[in-house]
């Protein structure tokens, strides 16, 4: 596989707007080849929308932008081979089986995957004759996904693909990226599930109201990897009543669970250890180490971004009632 | 989702040399688009049963009902009824095959995402426009064939007389596939939503069938809806195929007292322009960057 020196997506200051209604203000963003990069941010962020750019289906209103070395506004047949989506909702292709529709949608790349080896891939191997229509909501979007692989591309747009899947289906489905990018591919992953950002992405951009707030590997991301722990345990049973050590933390009770919030968890636990045995204690019942997920952190920064909205617009509100 | 196994035998990797491949040929896909959509169109009841069998148990049941004939001046052989039936509900056929077919199939795709999941694939569009054409006009065929089938069989209808009869027959076939397939194309412009699609279609439909001279002799129809028929495609395709199928004597029956052929074709001329026109301006693929 060759790799260009060019990203696979560049894109600077891209706009999209709709009459008066911005729906993307100005993005800026690097995705190189081979990674896998998420997408995230809450519905009506303009995820789609920036997507649907980079796919050529949708006009930008401004900026710059290069998809595989191409402005994707005028991207050609042989640009669009090389491109391989899934999108977020399914299309009606009633009347056909699973693998005449794969086979299909094979005649129009130059170079395709095998067709049965696509629909294993997807894992519908036992419904390859079953017409479409008769497919449960998560086995058509596993056609959709078939069908976003079929042409072999290079660089893969995934809008929300697992939505509708159940747990073992997800996990297979996330099975099917980690080989795709173990093959050099790039993938673009829109979804709305934290674990699968945090278990498939290299990195993750947040947009929120049509502005990356920030990009950052899922592990780093809102100072994550900086943040506070929390040590909880349950003091029930022969540690009810008992009077703690000195921790080095903050302690909160809470209806007998004990939470300490601290930067030295190892220690915290090292104290409370001896402690519980000096009451004859090896074990101290429900004990956890948690740092916040990549979910609170996510929910953390919607939040956060949303109180400043809201107080801009009570601030422009408040200027404009003293005027 | 499974198979590892697949996977580290190469099932995703393609050799790079393979990439300098050329793009499949535009012949190639319009065949593959085509052969996709008959499939689909015999596969589905909405298509199967009301646009493909419809307009052929009409001419089942009205063939049955109908009797009588029509007289012609003293010493000629007086027209079976079922013989003037039958070259409208050709016509018919053909609007039911292309025009309510494409407007109905195609206003779905269009709102069901199935254009937009096609417009993102290397499929050029005119492949995908050839594959409605050709498809529309090999069950227009199809549809004829059968009904010539059980017009001459069951109804002992007579077939064009001459070369110059069965020209003017294939003539107008085409002519109106041609048309009545950019018409369907065209008017998906104008269907909101995939729910709106048959109540859409149909109507215009039955009533043209009613006022241009398909269950009922044209010039039996009251005037001001002869002339509403006549800005309509159905109704001349109609007298085409009555050129073809009826005694030359039949003209005095006819507006004018004349087969009146050239207007047959200008008028199909026309609505296929503007259909086209409509097509090239205003279909929707979706491609929102191409509106």
């Amino acid at each position: 596989m060759t790799i260009a020196a060019e990203p696979a997506v560049a894109v600077r200051g891209l706009k999209k707007s709709y009459g008066d209604v911005s729906a993307l203000a100005g993005i800026d963003l690097e995705i190189e080849h081979g990674e896998v990069f998420s997408l995230l941010g809450p519905n009506g962020a303009g995820k789609t929308t920036f997507v649907e750019i980079l796919e050529g289906y949708r006009g930008r209103s401004g900026g710059e932008a290069r998809v595989l070395g191409v402005d994707p506004a005028h991207g050609t047949r042989a640009w669009r081979a090389r491109l391989g989506i899934v999108l977020q909702s399914t299309a009606a292709f009633e009347g056909l089986s699973v693998e005449e529709l794969v086979a299909h949608f094979a005649r129009f790349y130059p170079a395709p995957m095998a067709v049965s080896r696509v629909i294993g891939l997807v894992g519908l191997e036992g419904k390859r004759k079953q017409r479409w229509t008769s497919l449960s909501g998560g086995q058509k979007r596993r056609v959709d996904l078939a069908l976003g692989l079929i042409g072999d591309p290079e660089l893969i747009f995934l809008d929300e693909p697992t939505t509708g899947f159940d747990p073992a289906a997800r996990r297979q489905a996330w099975d099917v990226v980690r080989e795709l990018t173990s093959l050099g591919k790039t993938v673009v992953l829109t979804t709305h599930y934290l674990d699968e950002a945090e278990a498939l992405a290299d990195r993750v951009a947040v947009i929120i109201a049509g502005q990356v707030v920030e990009v950052s590997t899922p592990r780093e991301l809102g100072g994550r990897a900086r943040a506070v722990a929390h040590v909880t345990f349950s003091a029930s049973d022969a540690l009810a009543g008992k009077p703690l050590p000195v921790l080095r933390g903050e302690v909160r009770a809470d209806d007998g669970r004990f939470v300490i919030t601290t930067d030295y968890p190892t220690a915290v636990v090292a104290v409370l250890t001896e402690w519980a045995a000096s009451h004859g204690l090896d074990e101290i019942p429900a004990l956890a180490v948690t740092r916040p997920s990549l979910e609170d952190t996510y929910l953390r920064m919607i939040a956060e971004r949303e109180a400043r909205d809201g107080d801009k617009v009570q601030a422009r509100a408040l200027a404009g009632g003293t005027r | 989702m499974r198979s590892d196994e697949a996977l580290s035998a190469g099932a995703v990797a393609a050799p790079a040399r393979e990439r300098s491949r050329k793009q499949p040929g535009i012949l190639g896909l319009s065949v593959a688009r085509t052969v996709i959509e008959l499939k689909q169109f015999f596969r589905q009841p909405q298509s199967a049963v009301f646009t493909f069998a419809l307009p052929l148990l009409l001419l089942l049941l009205f063939g049955s009902i109908f009797s009588g004939t029509i007289k012609g001046p003293p010493g000629v052989k007086a027209v079976d009824f079922r013989q003037y039936f039958l070259a409208g509900m050709i016509a018919s056929g053909v609007m039911s095959t292309c025009f309510n077919n494409l407007a109905i199939t195609i206003s779905l795709e269009q709102h069901e995402g199935l254009l937009k999941r096609l417009s993102l694939t290397p499929l050029p569009p005119a492949a995908y426009f050839a594959g409605k054409v050709a498809s529309c006009l090999v069950i227009s065929v199809i549809e004829t064939v059968l009904m010539l089938l059980v017009a001459t069989l069951l109804f002992g209808v007579s077939l064009p007389v001459d070369l110059v009869h069965w020209a003017a027959f294939i003539g107008v076939l085409l002519g109106g596939v041609a048309t009545c397939t950019l018409l369907g194309i065209a008017y998906t412009r104008f269907i909101p939503n995939s729910n709106a699609a048959t109540p859409m279609v149909m109507p215009i439909y039955l009533i043209l069938q009613f006022i241009s001279g398909v269950f009922f002799q044209f010039t039996q129809v009251p005037a001001f809806l002869q002339a509403v028929a006549s800005v309509f495609p159905l109704r001349w395709m109609a007298l085409g195929f009555r050129y073809a199928f009826l005694p030359d004597w039949f003209k005095m029956q006819e507006t004018g007292h004349t087969w009146n052929i050239p207007l047959v074709f200008g008028v199909l001329a026309v609505w296929l322009a503007a259909g086209l026109a409509v097509t090239l301006r205003t279909f929707r693929w979706g491609r929102a960057g191409n509106a």
